[in-house]
């Protein structure tokens, strides 16, 4: 019912929305995070971002929306995040890179108008970490409102997420009523369970590549049978799917790292990588990411040895860093604050903060080119704040993807008493009908 | 004639034991009373004996340069597990809920671990006391204040029984649970249960009244009763009851139950809070706020609940004060305040519901919360505003002794800093 109701009155939002439209932001601080600021204007024509700078012309026809002092940023970019997905685990086996986010995305997911309406505008959508490979994942722009078709970040790179640890080894020793013991129970079990998948893949690749070869000599070959599990780990191993790696032991993330340059492939990132700056020095030489969180710790023994300054520490080592929330675990109405904890623990700069939510995690996804910095030519996904963003008295005024206004403060909280009443309204008619009058002594 | 001494130097000193000081030059933010800019503070063993822009410094005293930092009083996290859990997920770590639905008896202050690591982790955002809260069954025990350093829980314990912490029965619906997944229970079969589980309650408390009139008159052979006798401070109203609410029905029950035991109420962990805004501003009942790191408790809830509670209290003047709940949240105590000041909480407001306002609901402000004379010497240092991530705590005072900021945290990153 809440549900319903909530997106009803949130339909209206596509009211404000014009396709298309040309749009002057101007009066405003801009926070290019890699251009340095711009106190100034923004133009938005076709969706893209046309021109910065201290003043703009107006061209004619343009919208003109004054920022009244107000601090432009980038759209937020979440390299991981479980939003938007009907059902994250296949939990059966523990390679199941056959399932798809694709298939299970839930557009009408609330978390995703909460992360709109705190800036966050592109999300690794992931599967969980039950799996040591858990599945082939999706990058999103967050079109709330629109159906799951139109929220695939078209042209973005393929994914896919492993896991490694305790997650991952905990079917192995699980005692709950009826849990099948599933391996790997171990660490050691798990770098098998990884290595063994590539063996297969690579197998399926030779085969494949072999009938290719024979059928275009013009032999009169069988086709191999075709296998969804091993498809994307060949397109790993071709460089055609990034490898999105939950983990977080220093032991791990080394193991990992060794056993992908054992069959020739890259780690794009490692998820969470909580002891990552342990072997920060061998993760940037591999060449592979860290995403992680700001100040995550001993929720299991894991996670005992995390430090708040393990992003700042990535990054001092060279490694290409960014934050992430793992929503819901942690929440995308606090990426900025967590950006900004990288200052109390780390002292980054303004830019260096902001990177790690932006440029960085759009580097990760490989879509820097579209997103993660206010450049001309890039998509206008622009987040308006009131306050500088890494500041906690800052609230998320408008947020605009490919150039449309899809969050806006003002109608947000207008909206808030016709929910209030059309709630009270529904509720009043759950109540049970009076009971008809009795007279006086009746029983 | 006064020792001079830098700042560096008295945190590299790491004193073992009180020193009188004073600290020159910093603004001080008593918190009782607008900041004072260019300011002395002095400390004598373990009080603040006098601040302001001329306080005299005794002879005697070393005297700490610190121009241009801000001195705010130590913060209190007012619902904490500090020292009961030192990782989520292994059991053997957990002291927090004892089994038994009615334990008053149990205090949390002699089960603190000293040793977790999550002491100096803790400290280093500024937090100097912690009021540790127990959980489990309806009475789940005395929640006792500790500060953040001592070498054993004695040292560390400023007021053994804050409160007694009390969950009522509940009427939702919705169980989760592992084992048994997530679903709904039929509202019949809850009402039923609900029902004879405040039946229990109202019985326990009517056991322990009679207790304390027996007790009152012994007859021969009359045996202490550890449970009771326990509960006898609740009934004389010395000792509020903290009782966990967060729902309307929970936060309605709370108040009625409070009302008809004739007890001293503080509400804990409150989400619906809307419909009791007025009477609890009217009856001045103190609220402890959520976990503020929480998402909206329904789907058509405001985006920026609960992050908008403490604003509506303070507009309803009813006494708040911030609790970290979970064991990984302490340190983000002053950054919950710094989300609730982007919410529409006064910076002002902020502060105090995580000082003074504070070790007034726990009846604690004879020493804690503000920097007044007579005092506990217990502050940071800091080289701005603590509620935003950016500012840097440079040093804190427990007691009039300087406690290092040091962590595990710290030191990992300082040991492999070194690898990089």
């Amino acid at each position: 019912m809440n549900r319903r109701l909530f997106l009803s009155t949130l339909a209206s939002a596509s009211l404000l929305r014009a396709v298309g439209e040309t749009i002057l932001i101007k009066n405003a601080k801009i926070l290019t995070v890699t251009k340095g600021r711009v106190d100034g204007s923004l133009l938005i024509r076709d969706g893209k971002i046309a021109e910065i700078g201290a003043s703009v012309m107006a061209p004619a026809g343009a919208v003109t929306i004054d920022a009244a002092g107000g601090f432009l940023m980038p759209g937020i970019v979440d390299c991981h995040a479980h939003v938007g997905a009907d059902a994250i685990n296949e939990g059966t086996i523990s390679v199941s890179s056959m399932v798809r986010i694709e298939d299970v995305l839930a557009p009408d997911d609330i978390q995703i108008y909460r992360g709109l309406a705190a800036g966050v505008t592109t999300s690794n959508v992931l599967h969980g970490s039950a799996n040591t490979i858990g599945g082939q994942c999706s990058v999103v722009k967050m079109r709330w409102g629109k159906p799951a078709t139109q929220m695939v970040f078209s042209g973005a790179k393929p994914g896919i997420k492993f896991a490694l640890g305790e997650n991952v080894k905990r079917s192995g020793s699980n005692t709950n009523f009826g849990a099948t013991l599933r391996y790997p129970a171990t660490r050691m079990g798990v770098e098998d369970v990884v290595r063994e998948a590539f063996n297969d893949a690579r197998a399926y690749q030779r085969q494949r590549d072999e009938y290719q070869t024979r059928a275009g000599k013009g032999e009169r070959v069988a086709p191999p049978r075709r296998d969804f599990k091993l498809e994307p780990l060949v397109e790993v191993l071709e460089g055609k799917r990034l490898v999105h790696a939950h983990c977080y032991r220093s032991d791990e993330i080394l193991m990992l790292l060794r056993a992908a340059e054992e069959f020739g492939f890259k780690i794009r990132t490692l998820q969470h990588g909580l002891e990552a700056y342990k072997v920060a020095k061998e993760i940037a030489k591999h060449g592979a990411g860290v995403s992680t969180f700001a100040d995550s710790w001993s929720y299991k023994i894991e996670a005992y040895d995390a430090i708040p300054y393990n992003a700042a520490l990535c990054m001092k080592a060279g490694v290409l860093t960014s934050l992430n929330t793992d929503a819901p675990v942690t929440q995308q109405r606090h990426l900025l604050q967590d950006a900004a904890k990288t200052q109390r623990y780390g002292q980054l700069t303004d830019d260096e903060a902001l990177s790690l939510v932006t440029i960085n995690p759009a580097k990760q996804l490989m879509i820097e080119d579209r997103v993660g910095s206010l450049e001309v030519g890039k998509d206008a996904d622009i987040v308006l704040t009131d306050k500088h963003p890494l500041s906690l008295y800052t609230k998320v005024q408008k947020v605009f993807i490919d150039g449309e206004v899809y969050f806006d403060r003002e109608q947000d909280v207008r909206e808030r008493s016709l929910r209030a009443a059309r709630r009270k309204a529904l509720a009043e008619k759950l109540k049970p009908a009076a009971p008809p009058a009795q007279k006086k002594g009746a029983r | 004639m006064n020792r001079l001494i830098t700042l560096a130097v008295l945190a590299a000193a790491s004193l073992a034991h009180a020193e009188n000081f004073a600290l020159r030059g910093v603004t001080i933010h008593p918190v009782s009373a607008v900041e004072i800019p260019n300011a002395v503070l002095v400390v004598t063993g373990d009080r603040i004996t006098d601040f302001g822009p001329k306080a005299a410094i005794p002879k005697g005293h070393k005297v700490v340069e610190a121009k241009g930092l801000h001195v705010y009083p130590g913060m209190i996290d007012s619902a904490s597990v500090l020292g009961l859990s030192e990782i989520g997920s292994v059991r053997e770590t957990q002291d927090i809920a004892e089994l038994g639905d009615f334990n008053p008896q149990l205090r949390t202050m002699i089960a603190v671990n000293p040793g977790s690591e999550h002491i100096p982790v803790s400290r280093a955002n500024g937090i100097t006391s912690s009021v540790v809260v127990p959980s489990g069954g309806f009475i789940g025990g005395q929640a006792s204040i500790m500060h953040l350093d001592g070498w054993t829980w004695e040292e560390m314990a400023v007021s053994p029984s804050a409160a007694m912490q009390m969950r009522l029965p509940s009427q939702e619906a919705t169980v989760t649970g592992r084992a048994l997944g997530t679903g709904r229970r039929p509202y019949a079969e809850v009402k039923r249960r609900y029902e004879e589980q405040m039946q229990q309650v109202r019985l326990f408390f009517e056991a322990a009244r009679a207790y304390q009139a027996r007790k009152a008159n012994p007859v021969l052979g009359f045996k202490p009763d550890l449970r009771l006798e326990a509960m006898i401070p609740v009934l004389e109203g010395k000792t509020p009851l903290m009782i966990v609410a967060p729902k309307e029905r929970a936060i309605r029950d709370a108040l009625a139950f409070a009302e008809r035991e004739k007890v001293k109420v503080i509400l804990a962990g409150v989400r619906e809070v809307d419909p009791f805004l007025e009477e609890l501003g009217r009856k001045k009942i103190p609220v402890i706020l959520p976990d503020l790191y929480q998402v909206p408790l329904e789907e058509d809830a405001s985006i920026d609940e609960p992050l908008d509670i403490p604003a509506k209290l303070a507009k309803a003047g009813i006494p708040f004060a911030f609790g970290s709940y979970n064991i990984e949240r302490p340190r983000n105590l002053p950054f919950q305040a710094g989300n609730a000041v982007g919410n529409g909480l006064s910076h002002d407001a902020a502060i105090r519901a995580l000082t003074l306002g504070a070790a007034e609901i726990w009846g604690v402000a004879d020493r804690l919360g503000s920097i007044d004379k007579g005092k506990f010497a217990d502050f940071i240092l800091t080289d701005g505003d603590p509620l935003e991530p950016k500012t840097q705590i440079r040093q804190m005072w427990i007691l009039g002794k300087p406690v290092s900021l040091e962590n595990r945290h710290t030191k990992l990153y300082e040991q492999y800093k070194k690898r990089l």
